[in-house]
């Protein structure tokens, strides 16, 4: 017996798999899953982030329902992976925040976006908020630099130490035998498969949506996504390092490297989301942990009103909307750090780090033979 | 190719009285390989399967890979498995039990089918290095048996098959080895007619009729499991042998495996198995023993167990052993019955506790000691007992006592249809039928009469299927 009912139901399923075997080609789950003969709760929530919910297993199944054998993993390691992000999180009672995701999200974003438009006006006469700013310091004169460096600073700050706590957690849960420090060639590994989503390829064919004709629609999503997010972080870093190095301020010309970071970011970050939602929407309801939809869509919703209000800025800058697109854009990034640790972020460093173990549990076996 | 439109939202017209040139009874992988044949030979193809949608398939589901000749070894292949070699295996397995030269054409035409297969969207399991080693007879399918029929359904509806579940064919018409029609029962329409000019069967043998087993095995066949489909219940074959076309293999066998006894009575699958006879003893409801589980390697045992249980009283029998050989077989999905103390290990299983200890001493008292290799013949036997365990004897001696209940599980059956190369199924009076094929399970008798060695059944089905739709194709197109 587990702790939770839905790794009582992890461990039946992966008792079944483990006598069949006929998915160990399809991704990294089962081949870790044959690595074991008896399942712990840090086991199964290692398995459970490392699945990738393609789908494969539960469309070649043998034994999916209706049979009565009930064999759905992608459903049930949804559900248990979920689980283990609110097990994790810190501080404790924090935990919470998973349950209730996708309200918790929006009323952060909103508060934090009216924080930042109160919070304009408070310090600026409305003639600031509306007036038409151009040229190096615009954004500045409505915040200063240095409190805007300093308010996202302690927010990104308090991110990392959130998601360290919880990553520590994590792995001391999933047990890593090995001392807990990954080699080189592992990190290396694990960076591919991550950065390729290999594992979303449902074994080859592309990932399962709406019904049992396979596609790559997700992946590709999935891909505008994570590197729109990390194009935006990236022009974030550049910009900062201008400002702080080379004195240069923003707002900086089209053809600048924060702008053209920023813009092919954006582009990501606003189509990537809208085509994750229309997946998560039109995706059969039986490979989805549909009580955690707000978690999903809150997070969805956080990275593409940061693009897109990033974009509506950008193109916006030299008119009188440039105040309050501002406002809305730092209320945006700001939600999105601080409710990082409590939402669907996370499932990537999880992943991430269950992708590091397999690689290390492979190498292991190899060198083993 | 004609061009036919594609039906890509899956939705399928239900069919009245439409003509077509290839109708396919069955829906497993012989079927769709006929019905992807036939297309690709310009005709227009119904497929009728009786079962519902996510059950379609019979039994190639719960398979798991293919045995073809090839002359090299391939990226999923370690090494050459030529023609001769093959045929050397079959004979082996047969006893000779076999249609020689259907057999030859079989595996000649096993090393297209390798290719061919792909070309339909099968995809093979490659090898990861480490965790997965490749075969050298078998190609593997990437996510199994399903899998492989997920991608046969995609390319067949792609290509303008019209396929039908839940479709119950309740009588064929045929006249002087003719076919000319037959009545459909669906849930939609009630019973149609559906004619065509081409027929092929294969739809599979009779292992899930439980009444017809008990024609030949009396009411034991109630304590049977059947392994694979619900589906599986013989009208297709029942109803061409009965209107003259000539059968072939023995209608009182089939293949059987000892399954565990806590297995559903359908559908268990490739997961009920159990591969721990060599690591123990194999007692009755009697708590005797009753057969040398030391006489042969795997894949031979396996295959002679399911017989051995059906052979006992109440075809029930009680794999026992200790907890030391626990993790020498791979993971089961039932858990072994544990007893502290062999009495109450025989309490749990229902079994005369004293029996059984006399049969655990007995044997324990006749072992020899020797050097144990689970992976060759080797020499720890015992001595001085009936029956012998002749390999892999060791004492069963360290608590807790371990035992897997065992039932015979039913595989597939070998009386089928009696066909030529061209996968014609043959009349009574020798003549080939004008325009009735088969292919799959339905006329495997042809090329095993007894025996089974892993993944012909999917040869026999893939080969005989592409053969059987090329042939039904040419012949409505002339």
């Amino acid at each position: 017996m587990h702790g939770t009912k839905i790794l009582d139901e992890a461990d039946r399923l992966m008792t079944v798999c483990n006598s069949c075997r006929y998915c160990e080609g399809l991704c990294a789950v089962f081949p870790a899953m044959e690595m074991r003969r008896a399942f712990s709760d840090g086991d199964l929530n290692y398995l459970a982030n490392l699945c990738h919910s393609c789908g494969a297993c539960y469309v070649d199944c043998q034994f999916s329902p209706p049979h009565e054998f009930n064999v759905n993993v992608p459903k049930t390691l949804a559900i248990a992976r979920a689980e283990s992000y609110a097990a994790y999180a810190w501080p404790r009672p924090l935990s919470g925040a998973f349950a209730r995701n996708g309200l918790v999200i929006s009323i952060v974003a909103a508060l934090s976006m009216a924080a930042f438009i109160l919070g304009f006006v408070a310090l600026n006469d409305r003639t600031v908020l509306f007036g038409v700013h151009t040229g190096p310091g615009a954004f500045y004169r409505l915040m200063p630099h240095n409190t805007m460096a300093a308010l996202f600073g302690a927010a990104l700050l308090y991110a990392i130490l959130a998601l360290v706590m919880s990553v520590r957690a994590f792995w001391r849960d999933i047990g890593d035998p090995i001392g807990g420090r990954a080699d080189g060639g592992s990190l290396l590994q694990a960076i591919r498969d991550a950065g390729e989503l290999r594992y979303l390829h449902g074994g080859g064919v592309g990932c399962f949506n709406e019904d049992d004709r396979p596609t790559d629609r997700r992946k590709l999503y999935h891909h505008l996504t994570f590197y729109g997010f990390l194009l935006c972080f990236a022009a974030t870093s550049v910009a900062t390092l201008y400002h702080y190095l080379l004195g240069r301020e923003a707002p900086y010309p089209l053809w600048d490297l924060p702008v053209v970071l920023g813009a092919l970011g954006g582009i990501g970050l606003i189509v990537g989301p809208i085509g994750l939602f229309v997946a998560k929407m039109r995706r059969a309801p039986e490979l989805l942990d549909q009580e955690r939809y707000g978690m999903d869509v809150g997070f969805i919703a956080m990275l593409f009103l940061t693009g897109a209000t990033g974009m509506a800025l950008l193109i916006l800058r030299e008119t009188a909307a440039m105040g309050p697109l501002l406002a809305l854009h730092l209320g945006a990034v700001f939600a999105l750090f601080i409710t990082m640790p409590y939402g669907k972020f996370v499932h990537g460093i999880y992943r991430f780090l269950a992708l590091v173990r397999y690689a290390k549990e492979r190498r292991a076996e190899m060198i083993a033979e | 190719m004609n061009s036919v439109v594609s039906i890509l939202n899956g939705a399928i017209t239900p069919v009245t009285s439409k003509r077509y040139d290839v109708l396919v009874i069955g829906g497993g992988n012989a079927a769709l390989c006929a019905a992807i044949a036939a297309r690709r030979g310009g005709a227009s193809v119904l497929v009728l399967e009786g079962a519902p949608k996510f059950y379609r398939g019979g039994n190639t589901r719960h398979t798991r890979n293919m045995r073809c000749a090839h002359d090299a070894a391939t990226k999923i292949l370690t090494g050459p498995y030529t023609e001769d070699e093959f045929w050397e295996d079959l004979l082996r397995v047969t006893g000779g039990q076999t249609d020689e030269v259907l057999a030859r054409h079989m595996i000649r035409e096993s090393k297209d089918i390798l290719n061919w297969i792909v070309e339909q969207g099968v995809r093979w399991q490659p090898s990861l290095g480490g965790t997965l080693s490749l075969g050298r007879t078998n190609s593997f399918f990437l996510g199994g048996g399903r899998a492989m029929l997920n991608a046969l359904y995609l390319t067949a509806e792609r290509l303008g098959v019209d396929v039908e579940y839940d479709a119950e064919v309740t009588d064929l018409v045929i006249e002087d080895g003719m076919f000319l029609a037959a009545h459909v029962k669906r849930p939609i329409n009630g019973e149609t007619e559906i004619s065509a000019t081409s027929l092929v069967a294969a739809a599979g043998g009779f292992e899930a009729n439980i009444e017809w087993l008990k024609e030949h095995w009396g009411d034991a066949a109630d304590n049977f499991l059947i392994r694979g489909t619900p589906y599986n219940r013989g009208s297709i074959l029942k109803m061409l042998l009965g209107k003259g076309v000539q059968e072939i293999g023995d209608p009182t066998q089939c293949h059987a495996v000892a399954i565990d006894a806590r297995a559903p009575k359908f559908d268990g699958g490739i997961i009920t198995r159990h591969d721990s006879v060599v690591f123990g003893i194999v007692v009755n409801k009697h708590a005797e023993r009753f057969y040398d589980e030391g006489e042969d390697i795997w894949p031979k045992r396996y295959a002679i167990w399911g017989r051995l249980v059906a052979a006992q009283p109440d075809q029930i029998a009680y794999i026992i052993f200790d907890s030391t050989v626990v993790t020498s077989f791979m993971p089961t999905l039932f858990p072994p019955i544990a007893g502290q103390t062999v009495a109450e290990l025989a309490g749990k299983l229902g079994l005369d506790p004293a029996a059984l200890e006399n049969t655990i001493t007995d044997f324990n008292a006749a072992v020899r000691p020797g050097k144990f290799d689970h992976t060759i013949l080797d020499d720890c036997r015992t001595e001085g007992i009936t029956p012998p365990k002749t390999h892999w004897a060791r004492r069963i001696e360290t608590a807790p006592y371990l035992a897997y209940p065992v039932r015979p599980g039913i595989t597939f059956t070998y009386l089928g249809t009696r066909v030529n190369k061209e996968a014609r199924m043959l009349m009574k009076d020798g003549k080939p039928s004008a325009n009735m094929f088969a292919a799959g399970e339905i006329m495997a008798g042809n090329v095993l009469g007894k025996g089974y060695a892993a993944g012909i059944g999917m040869t026999i089905g893939s080969v005989f299927g592409r053969i059987a739709g090329r042939e039904a194709a040419k012949h409505a197109r002339n």
